[in-house]
C-alpha cells in the first residue's frame, strides 16, 4: 500500500509538472483520503464533496486526490508532493493527518491546508470538523427504544475524542428513553478493515447486542446485521442498499457547500485560518431517511429531537451529567461548551469500560 | 455474559478460511522453490472476479471457480515474469500485489453495495442440530470442509506421492533436479498456479462469505498475514491449519474479550493476534538448525538452466 501511494503520488507529481503551464489560472485543490474512494463511507462522502467542487466551478478548477494513504510519515510525503505539483488548497481528510498537516503546511506557507476533524490550526492550516454527535444523539434515541435485548454494540475506530463523543451522545441519548441500556464497545483501531469490522460486529452480537453503531468507514457492520436479522445504522454514507431490512437510519456527512465555500474563498483571496464545526442546523450532518421498521411515535420523537438541535433549543451534552467515575461535569441546565467536547477524553456516567490509552 | 466457546469456534473458523487456503496455496508455491509475494493481489482479484462472476449467475459456486481461475491467471502472470524472463521474484512479487488491488478496484466498480448469494450451510443428516458439535463441527460453508480437505490433500501429495517428491526436490535443489531430467520451470509454474487459485479462492471466501459484501481494499493485508502463517507453520501443512485458526481465533477472542469488557487494556487485547503469532514463531525457531532445515533451500533463488 505504501508503495502504491509513493507511485500514485510520484504519478500525479509528473502528470501535474507536465500540465503546469495551462495550469496557472486553475485554482488546483488536493484531497487526501484515509481509505478507498469506493469504502461507500468515509472517503467515499469526501470524495463526493470533490467531484461537487469540480462541478460548481467547472474549468476554473482542477482536483486531485491520493486515497489510502496511511496516517503518518507516507501522507506527509504525499501532501508535499501536492504542494510541490502547484496545489493551492489541500484538504486532509482524517485526523492521523494532523501533525503531517501542520509540518507540511510550515514549509508552504503560500499553500492553503485543511484538516478534517483535528485541533491544530496555523496562518495557512484551518480545521473543520461535523458535529456527529449531534447525529448521534438522533439515532441513540431510536436505538434506545428499538432494543430489546438493551444491549447496544458500539464498533469505535481510535480512542480520539471525535470517537468519544460520539460513544457519549449515544448513550446519553438512548438512556434517557431506557433506563435499562448499556452499550459494549468494541474497539479495532482501524479506520477501513471491513473483515475486522464483520468480526467486530459478529462478536458484538454474540455477546447480545440487537442494535449495532459504528464508527468506522465501510458498510461491513451492516452487512452483518442483516444476514444476523438485527439493526444498525448508516455511518458516514447513507448504506441502504448494504441493509435494506437492517438499517433504521443513518448520519450521512455532507462536506460538498463547505468544500466549494472553502476553494471559493482561495479563488478570491479571502481564504483565512477558520476553525469550522458545523451540526445538523448548516447541513453538514444529514440524518437518513428513518426506516418504518421504526414505530410511528419513535419517528415523530426522534424528528423532534432533531428539530430541536436544528433550531438550537437542545444541546446533546445538557447537565445534569456526571463522568464516568461520578465527578460532576454539568450542571442542571448547563450545555457543554465546545473545547471541553473538542477534547473529550472520558466517558458519562453509565458507559462501562474503560477509554484506551 | 460470558463467552460461549460456541460462538466462538464457529466465527473464529469463518476469520481463518480465507487466511488458511491462501496460505496452504503459498506452501506448495514456496515448498517448489518460489516465494510469490503477491498473495493480497491474487487474494483481492479472486474475491472481486468471484464476487462478479456469484452476483451475474446468481450462484456462490460459479463464484468460487471464477475467484479460483481469476487468481491462477493473476499469479500466471508472475510465473511468466519469473520462471521465464527471470525477473526477482521479491519484485513481482510486490508488484503483482500492487497491480492486483488496482485492478481490483477497477474491476469492482459498479458492484458496491449489492448482496451475493447466500452460501449454503452444510447438514449432516441431524448431525448439525448436535448440542455443541452441531454448530462447531458440522454446520459450515461447505468451503471450510474444502478448505481442511485442501490441506490433507496438500499434505499427502507432498508426502507419499511421487510428484510431490519431485516438487520438493525442485524446491531444495532446482539444480540437482534438473540435473536428474526434471523440469524445473514448468513444475514451478503449475505450483504458481496452484498457489494463486487457493488465493483468488479465499479471496472469493472474503467477499462471498465472511464478510459479504465487495469494497475495495478489502483483503486489508490477509495476504501478509498468510505468508506469515506459512513460515510460521515451518512449511508444514498441518500447522498451517494450526496456525491460520490460532490467528483466527485470537482476533475473534480478543473482539469477544472487549465486547463483554474484560479488564485487560484493550491495546493489548489488539495485539494480542500478532503477539502470540510472533511468540510461537520464537519458540519454534528456537531449535535453528531444524527451523532452518525446514526452509527450501532453494527459495527465492533464480533457475536458469545454463547455470
Amino acid at each position: 500500500m505504501k508503495l502504491l501511494n509513493t507511485l500514485l503520488a510520484g504519478a500525479a507529481l509528473a502528470i501535474g509538472l507536465g500540465g503546469m503551464a495551462h495550469a496557472e489560472d486553475k485554482t488546483k485543490v488536493g484531497f487526501v483520503y484515509v481509505g478507498p474512494v469506493g469504502d461507500f463511507g468515509w472517503s467515499y462522502e469526501h470524495d463526493q464533496g470533490r467531484q461537487a467542487v469540480e462541478k460548481a466551478f467547472g474549468d476554473k478548477v482542477e482536483t486531485v486526490f491520493v486515497e489510502s494513504v496511511p496516517e503518518g510519515a507516507d501522507s506527509e510525503r504525499v501532501m508535499t508532493q501536492m504542494a510541490l505539483d502547484g496545489a493551492d488548497l489541500i484538504f486532509t481528510t482524517s485526523f492521523g493527518y494532523m501533525d503531517p498537516t501542520i509540518n507540511v503546511a510550515a514549509k508552504f506557507p503560500n499553500v492553503k491546508f485543511e484538516h478534517a476533524t483535528g485541533y491544530k490550526r496555523a496562518e495557512n492550516v484551518s480545521t473543520y470538523s461535523a458535529r456527529f454527535y449531534e447525529g448521534r444523539t438522533v439515532i441513540g434515541h431510536i436505538a434506545g427504544h428499538m432494543t430489546e435485548t438493551n444491549t447496544i454494540g458500539y464498533i469505535a475506530s481510535f480512542p480520539i475524542p471525535e470517537v468519544i463523543r460520539g460513544i457519549n451522545s449515544a448513550y446519553l441519548a438512548a438512556k434517557k428513553v431506557n433506563p435499562d441500556v448499556k452499550m459494549k464497545i468494541v474497539w479495532v483501531y482501524t479506520w477501513f478493515d471491513p473483515g475486522k469490522e464483520a468480526d467486530a460486529a459478529s462478536a458484538l452480537i454474540d455477546q447480545g447486542a440487537d442494535i449495532i453503531m459504528q464508527h468506522t468507514d465501510s458498510p461491513a457492520a451492516m452487512t452483518i446485521a442483516e444476514e444476523k436479522g438485527i439493526y444498525a445504522f448508516g455511518q458516514a454514507s447513507d448504506m441502504k442498499q448494504f441493509g435494506p431490512n437492517a438499517r433504521l437510519s443513518s448520519i450521512i456527512d455532507d462536506w460538498a457547500p463547505y468544500y466549494i465555500a472553502r476553494t471559493k474563498a482561495v479563488m478570491d483571496g479571502t481564504w483565512v485560518s477558520t476553525d469550522t464545526w458545523d451540526g445538523i442546523k448548516p447541513g453538514m450532518v444529514e440524518i437518513g431517511e428513518f426506516s418504518d421498521k421504526i414505530p410511528a411515535d419513535v419517528q415523530a420523537s426522534a424528528t423532534a429531537i432533531k428539530e430541536a438541535l436544528e433550531a438550537g433549543t437542545m444541546h446533546s451534552f445538557t447537565g445534569p451529567l456526571n463522568k464516568q467515575d461520578g465527578t460532576a461535569w454539568l450542571a442542571e441546565g448547563e450545555t457543554a461548551d465546545d473545547g471541553t467536547l473538542a477534547g473529550m477524553n472520558f466517558y458519562v456516567e453509565g458507559v462501562e469500560g474503560e477509554i484506551p490509552n | 455474559m460470558d463467552i460461549s466457546a460456541v460462538a466462538l469456534i464457529a466465527s473464529l473458523i469463518v476469520a481463518a478460511t480465507p487466511i488458511l487456503l491462501a496460505a496452504i496455496g503459498e506452501l506448495v508455491v514456496e515448498k517448489a522453490g518460489v516465494l510469490n509475494l503477491g498473495v493480497e493481489g491474487m487474494m483481492i482479484i479472486g474475491a472481486v472476479v468471484g464476487f462478479i462472476a456469484a452476483v451475474n449467475t446468481q450462484s456462490a459456486f460459479v463464484g468460487f471457480v471464477a475467484g479460483a481461475l481469476a487468481g491462477g491467471a493473476l499469479s500466471f502472470l508472475f510465473a511468466i515474469l519469473t520462471q521465464y524472463l527471470l525477473s526477482n521474484q521479491v519484485a513481482s512479487g510486490l508488484a503483482l500485489t500492487l497491480f492486483g488491488l488496482g485492478l481490483a478496484a477497477l474491476l469492482g466498480h459498479g458492484y458496491t453495495g449489492i448482496k451475493p448469494p447466500a452460501s449454503p450451510k452444510m447438514e449432516f443428516f441431524g448431525l448439525s442440530e448436535l448440542p455443541v458439535l452441531g454448530p462447531t463441527v458440522f454446520h459450515h460453508d461447505l468451503m471450510v470442509y474444502f478448505s481442511i480437505t485442501l490441506v490433507a490433500g496438500v499434505w499427502a501429495f507432498l508426502k507419499f506421492t511421487r510428484a510431490g517428491l519431485v516438487l520438493r526436490a525442485v524446491g531444495e535443489n532446482h539444480d540437482a533436479a534438473h540435473a536428474l531430467g526434471y523440469k524445473v520451470v514448468r513444475i514451478r509454474v503449475a505450483a504458481i498456479l496452484f498457489g494463486g487459485a487457493c488465493a483468488g479462492l479465499g479471496g472469493a471466501y472474503l467477499s462471498l462469505i465472511r464478510v459479504p459484501q465487495w469494497t475495495e481494499g478489502m483483503t486489508a493485508g490477509a495476504g501478509w498475514i498468510a505468508l506469515a502463517i506459512v513460515v510460521f507453520a515451518s512449511w508444514k501443512p498441518w500447522r498451517i491449519i494450526l496456525g491460520a485458526y490460532l490467528f483466527g481465533g485470537v482476533t475473534i477472542l480478543q473482539l469477544n474479550l472487549q465486547a463483554i469488557g474484560v479488564d485487560i487494556p484493550v491495546s493489548y487485547l489488539s495485539m494480542a493476534p500478532y503477539l502470540v503469532t510472533i511468540v510461537v514463531l520464537v519458540i519454534m525457531s528456537a531449535d535453528r538448525a531444524r527451523a532452518s532445515l525446514n526452509a527450501p533451500a532453494s527459495l527465492g533463488r533464480i533457475f536458469h538452466a545454463s547455470n
